[in-house]
Parts: C-alpha cells; sequence; structure tokens
C-alpha cells in the first residue's frame, strides 16, 4: 500500500467541523469517488469528529490518499488523547450511548465505510482509522 | 450570528437550509422553528433540505426534535426534497427518521401538508359560510 497524500487537521471546536468535512470531500473528489460514496465517508467521518469534540474535548485527524493494488482510497486517522473505551465491543453496539446521544455513531460509521480499526486505552486515548475505497468495496 | 431564515406562507411555515448546517446553527433552527410556530399558530413546518450534503446522526436527531416538537404544539413537520445519496446513506447508518413525514420536493410537501392538517377544510367550510350568509336561500 502506497501513501500518496498525507496531512493532519487539529479538530479542537465546533466550527472546525464544515471545513474538516470540505477537505474530506475535496480528497474523495480528487480520486473520482461516486457522490453516493463520497456522502457515505463524509457522513462517517462527521460522526467521528463530533465523538471526538463530544468525549475528548476534540483531537487530530490524519487525511490520506492512499493505493492499493492500483486502486485508490482515502484513509482518516482519528486520535484523541480523551478518556478513552473501557467496553469497545459495548460501544459498537447499536443504541448503546453513554452520552445522550442516538447511540449510531460508532457502529454506523462501521457499516458506512469500508474498513475500520478502533483501538482504544482507558485514560490515554482512543483511535479510530476508517479506509473508503473510490468504488466503495 | 448567523441564522436561517424563517419564512410565513398562509398557515405554514417554511425553511430552506442553503448551507451544510454545524451544531450550533442546527440547534438554533431547533429554537427558532418552535417559537416561531408558538408566535404564529402556524399548522405547518416545511423544510427544504434539496441543498444539504450531509446528514449526520446529529442533524437526523434535529429533525426528528423538531417534527416532535411540532407536534406537541399541533403543527405537523413535513421533510423535502432530500438527495439520494443522502437517504441511501442515512438508512445505512441505521436512521430512518421516524415520525417525521417526507416528500420528494417542496410541490407534494405542500400538499400532504394541506392533508395531514385540516387548514384546506377549515378554509372550505369559511367560504361556505361567508356563501350562505350572502344567500340565505
Amino acid at each position: 500500500m502506497i501513501t500518496m497524500t498525507k496531512d493532519t487537521m487539529e479538530i479542537v471546536r465546533e466550527q472546525d467541523v464544515v471545513p474538516f468535512r470540505n477537505r474530506v470531500k475535496e480528497l474523495a473528489t480528487k480520486i473520482g469517488m461516486s457522490l453516493v460514496n463520497q456522502t457515505k465517508l463524509i457522513t462517517a467521518a462527521s460522526e467521528l469528529v463530533r465523538n471526538m469534540l463530544k468525549y475528548a474535548n476534540g483531537g487530530k485527524v490524519t487525511l490520506e490518499l492512499i493505493s492499493k493494488a492500483g486502486q485508490s482510497g482515502v484513509r482518516l486517522t482519528f486520535t484523541d488523547k480523551g478518556p478513552g473505551i473501557a467496553d469497545i465491543q459495548q460501544a459498537m453496539q447499536d443504541g448503546f450511548s453513554t452520552g445522550r446521544s442516538l447511540g449510531l455513531g460508532l457502529p454506523g460509521t462501521r457499516r458506512l465505510v469500508n474498513e475500520f480499526a478502533i483501538s482504544s486505552v482507558v485514560g490515554e486515548g482512543t483511535t479510530v482509522t476508517v479506509t473508503h475505497w473510490k468504488n466503495g468495496r | 450570528m448567523e441564522r436561517i431564515p424563517i419564512l410565513k406562507m398562509g398557515p405554514f411555515l417554511l425553511v430552506t437550509i442553503q448551507v451544510d448546517l454545524y451544531d450550533r446553527l442546527a440547534l438554533n433552527l431547533e429554537n427558532d422553528l418552535i417559537t416561531m410556530v408558538s408566535k404564529t399558530g402556524a399548522r405547518g413546518v416545511l423544510i427544504d433540505i434539496s441543498a444539504v450534503t450531509i446528514v449526520d446522526s446529529f442533524m437526523g436527531r434535529i429533525l426528528g426534535n423538531i417534527a416532535s416538537m411540532s407536534r406537541i404544539m399541533d403543527a405537523e413537520t413535513v421533510v423535502v426534497g432530500m438527495q439520494p445519496a443522502v437517504a441511501i446513506t442515512l438508512v445505512e447508518l441505521g436512521l430512518t427518521l421516524q415520525g417525521v413525514h417526507t416528500a420528494l420536493n417542496v410541490e407534494r410537501g405542500m400538499d400532504l401538508l394541506y392533508k395531514k392538517t385540516d387548514v384546506l377544510l377549515d378554509q372550505n367550510q369559511e367560504e361556505e359560510e361567508e356563501a350562505a350568509e350572502q344567500d340565505p336561500e
């Protein structure tokens, strides 16, 4: 797998969300991702930054254009130094939320993107990586 | 502060969302709409989201809230103009907008509002009464 471009964005305020979404859209457009796949990726990204702001007071996102076996895609890595998630399995269930949201964020996001990975250490933080390929597979 | 304009059209309120919403803006809209319903005695609320490219779980919850709050205030809510990519993404995310009426476009949305509320019926009755007053026989 080759990384073609890579940059990072700090997300500390709610106002950072719209420019971040625009940046993701730029990348997705650049590799010619279809509108439906773009929408899925941006919505997933939006859910994840919202989580980061809500539970960890923000964090950092790494945006990459990647290529594997002739196929290009967008990879986003969300890193925060928040409280961490004690039970990831539980957090990945539909309808589970420690906040007062609908509890769709993490499980919904996993359904929207092609690849999803999460790791978390209580007291240290959480990292979520999502990848969406150009053709959505 | 940035706000989304709310137009009064007869017995209904009309909102066209032309920008991608960030949280503060969405919460303001929720608040402004409910205040307007109360102030104007509107019977219906029509929300046009044809220019909205991303609806995440937060935005979905706001739409649901507006519908529930309006209903308590005796007004129906119809969301119109959802882009196909947004509909696909919402369902995969797990958000089915239960309790929110939807229509394909503004025209059908207005028809639905007339059907859902008895506004047209009231008007007809008034017209009949007026006619009866003018012509006692």
